[in-house]
């Protein structure tokens, strides 16, 4: 069984990332239940998805202390959703930065060394500067796309499927691009 | 065969295999994919966004009385718009059959108020059909038609927030050949007069108990016998949790939670030792079950507000304590939603916060400006409620004493029940200023047209609503279109039209910054050398502009040009990337 939580900022494709995650446990023969968030706090938001898959799901959501890996999108959604993480869980953070309103504001400060706090916490973690990696590929929208490639060298599911589900979920004139970005995040 | 789908999605999907024709919804979180997919997936039905709720539901209350089977789809506070017709179409039942599906959100991912539509069944007699999961979305959907033809009633289909946005696999099934009824004249049944309502109140009476009784045994209600220790009556996702929390349980899961079989939980009772009554927001199950005198736990364990998950059913049925946490003890800024870089609502709110005028707010996107660091709207109670709030004020305090007063309304939400609050202001002499926020779309929900955007649902081009000329016609003599970006005309022409002695619309027109059609062109960068850290350009609340121990800059992976803050830059440090700004 796998819980999987993807967090991250409304607008960088968490949706999107979620939902590959979620035809590809399909196609490796699991029951599935992905639950996604729409409307307000797509909003630039905290926003939060999660993918379940094992012979039988009932719940959609992951609930606190419960997720095998926690797939970051941004470090400091990352550190406010460490509690959904199992203490042995995976955990797979983008290095990217993003300043929420209260710090823009002025009222609070963005904690510092999140990434050196976060090791502390957690034995198994994987940082990946997709920002970089996808401006590489070609488009700073590949984000999502090189943390799945990161994810997928983490899962227990044939590399093939992955590849073959990029290819029937995204448009065919992105696709070489997103291939790029996927091997990037496999790679990294 | 079986696909992946949205609650949504599969709710479209049991309409399509129903052989629905007739599709009228307004958009609302959760339940905008229903009618989004159908115009997409569906060319066999007609799909339309009407201008509200209560529009909509009198289309497919139409729709049905001509023979044919259709739908309505809204959110939880949708169903208040449309009670009106809705209530009565409860007494002159159908004759295609209809379906209402009514999406809550408990937890207010999305909404302004948590209420559960259950109540909603109960008091129009109405019966409440709630799926669990995808594929029951798509099954009890296409049952939910049987059901309206076999009881003459329209059905809600009852959704919640992760019932409608969760994904789960569906067996796809064919759809079916449906055929139009005939229509017979039968005033008894279709006009509600009082000397015929009074009839029909009574057959609605009957109604509700021959669907209870049907309940006892029909595809909607299951019961699962268990260890019979523990008996959990539930509904809806809360019977996922349930599940997952004491699978060795037995249970009583409802599809139909209005009207309830008796004999049905009578029966459960009679097999269980002890039971736990588990669903979110209102007890309503468990109100039942009291009236029948079945002793049940519930709310005093669980709670009306908000969402439940495993870890609390768990906890209170088997004192299980939840797993041990990584602890993150640092305060962590919160992330509230934002308006988007280049939302053409952030330079309105700018002037309203510089004039520091009192905002009667609406629901949209705008309504973020009540968020910091722009802190301009004062009051959001429902769509199209603004209007009506800043006359009232006028009429409480006084003309003289309210000028700096006024109301805030999106283009959707104005077509949707500001016009109604407009004319109100005329007839009864108010001096409102009102501002309407043309943004060429429906943003909140996700982008959808309106009766002002030209298009319909299918992108066709459709004759659109001119606001101009709707405002001089009931009466608004004093109408201006200004650009939000253009801070210093808008100053200008606020400040004129909340002096002025006589109503006022103010268009602030500029498309949202997320359609395809605009395109600011490269991001802004700030020069450095030239900048003061005066921080003007922070009070705009842009998530682009971030001030780093003192150093102002310009995210450029978020700024999509729109320029707004050259515009409070009164250094002239702000300039777009690869543009000299001598
Ligand atoms: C009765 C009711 N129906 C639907 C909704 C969901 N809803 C919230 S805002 C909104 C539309 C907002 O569009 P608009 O007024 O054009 O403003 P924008 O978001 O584009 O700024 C809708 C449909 C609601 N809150 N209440």
């Amino acid at each position: 069984m796998s819980n999987v939580m993807i967090v991250g900022v409304g607008g960088q494709g968490t949706l999107l990332a979620s939902r590959i995650i979620g035809k590809v446990a399909i196609k490796a023969g699991y029951d599935v239940k992905v639950s996604e968030v729409h409307g307000m706090s797509q909003r630039g938001g905290s926003v939060v998805t999660y993918v379940k898959y094992a012979d039988k799901v009932h719940s959609p959501l992951v609930f606190e202390g419960e997720a095998d890996f926690l797939l970051a999108f941004e470090e400091l959604e990352a550190y406010r959703w460490l509690p959904y993480l199992k203490k042995d869980g995976k955990l797979i953070v983008n290095t990217q930065q993003m300043d929420p309103m209260p710090v823009i504001t002025g009222a609070m400060k963005y904690p510092e060394n999140i990434a050196r706090k976060i090791r502390d916490k957690v034995n198994d973690v994987t940082t990946v500067d997709a920002l970089s990696a996808a401006m590489e590929a070609g488009t700073v929208k590949a984000v999502n796309i090189v943390l799945i490639g990161c994810f997928a060298k983490n899962s227990d599911v044939d590399k093939q499927i992955w590849i073959d589900v990029i290819k029937e979920t995204v448009p065919q004139k992105f696709l070489d691009i997103n291939l790029k970005a996927f091997e990037m995040g496999y790679n990294s | 065969m079986k696909k992946l789908m949205l609650g949504n999605e599969a709710v479209a999907r049991g309409a399509f295999e129903a052989g629905v024709t007739v599709v009228s919804s307004y958009p609302g979180t959760p339940s905008t994919e229903v009618t989004e997919v159908i115009s997409k997936q569906y060319d066999e039905i007609y799909c339309e966004w009407a201008c509200n709720e209560k529009v909509a539901a009198e289309v497919a209350i139409g729709a049905s009385f001509a023979g044919a089977r259709s739908m309505t789809a809204m959110k939880h506070v949708g169903l208040n718009v449309a009670a009106d017709p809705l209530y009565t179409a409860s007494y002159t039942g159908v004759n295609g059959g209809m379906v209402a599906v009514v999406a809550d959100d408990p937890g207010l991912h999305s909404s302004q108020n948590e209420q559960d539509t259950r109540n909603h069944g109960k008091a129009s007699k109405i019966p409440v059909v709630e799926p669990s999961d995808s594929n029951e979305c798509k099954e009890f959907t296409r049952l939910a038609y049987e059901l309206s033809e076999q009881f003459d009633t329209p059905v809600i289909v009852r959704l919640t927030t992760r019932v409608a946005h969760s994904q789960s696999l569906v067996d796809v099934g064919q759809r079916c050949d449906y055929k139009l009824k005939d229509i017979t004249k039968d005033p008894a049944k279709y006009v509600m007069m009082p000397a015929m309502a009074k009839a029909r109140h009574a057959i609605v009476e009957k109604r509700c108990d021959d669907i209870a009784e049907y309940g006892y045994d029909c595809a909607f209600n299951k019961m699962e016998i268990n260890d019979t220790k523990i008996g959990v009556i539930t509904c809806g996702i809360s019977y996922q949790y349930a599940k997952e929390a004491l699978p060795d349980a037995s249970f009583l899961k409802l599809g139909i939670t209005y009207p309830i079989s008796a004999k049905l939980v009578k029966e459960f009772a009679s097999k269980v030792e002890k039971i736990y009554v588990i669903e979110e927001l209102d007890s309503f199950i468990e109100d039942f079950c009291r009236s029948l005198g079945i002793e049940v736990h519930g709310k005093e364990l669980f709670t009306k507000l908000g969402e439940y998950n495993p870890q609390m059913i768990k906890k209170a049925v088997l004192g299980v304590d939840a797993p041990e946490l990584i602890e993150v003890d640092e305060q962590i800024p919160v992330r509230p939603p934002v308006m988007c870089p280049g939302c053409p609502h952030r330079g309105m709110y700018y002037i309203l916060k510089k004039l520091k005028l009192t905002v009667c707010g609406d629901i949209g996107c705008y309504t973020l400006g009540a968020l910091a660091p722009l802190n301009s709207v004062d009051y959001c109670v429902c769509m199209g409620a603004g209007i009506g709030m800043a006359h009232g004020m006028e009429k409480a305090r006084g003309q003289e004493n309210t000028k700096n007063v006024v109301a805030v309304i999106g283009d959707s939400t104005f077509i949707h029940s500001g016009i109604t609050g407009l004319i109100d202001v005329v007839y009864n002499k108010g001096v409102s200023t009102v501002i309407i926020l043309d943004n060429s779309i429906t943003g909140m929900t996700g982008h959808q047209q309106n009766p002002t955007t030209g298009y319909t649902i299918k992108g066709e081009p459709t004759r659109n609503v001119d606001l101009v000329k709707l405002a001089n016609a009931v009466g608004i003599d004093r109408v201006v279109v200004a650009d939000p970006f253009d801070l210093a005309n808008f100053e200008k022409v606020v400040k004129e039209e909340i002096a002025a002695s006589e109503p006022s619309v103010i268009i602030s027109q500029r498309p949202c910054a997320l359609l395809k059609t605009v395109n600011y062109g490269a991001p802004c960068e700030i020069d450095q050398e030239k900048c003061k850290n005066c921080k003007m350009c922070m009070g705009l609340g842009c998530p682009a502009i971030s001030n780093n121990d003192g150093k102002i800059s310009i995210d450029a992976s978020q700024c999509n040009g729109c320029t707004l803050c050259m515009n409070v830059c009164k250094f002239g440090a702000i300039k777009k990337v690869g543009e000299d700004n001598e």
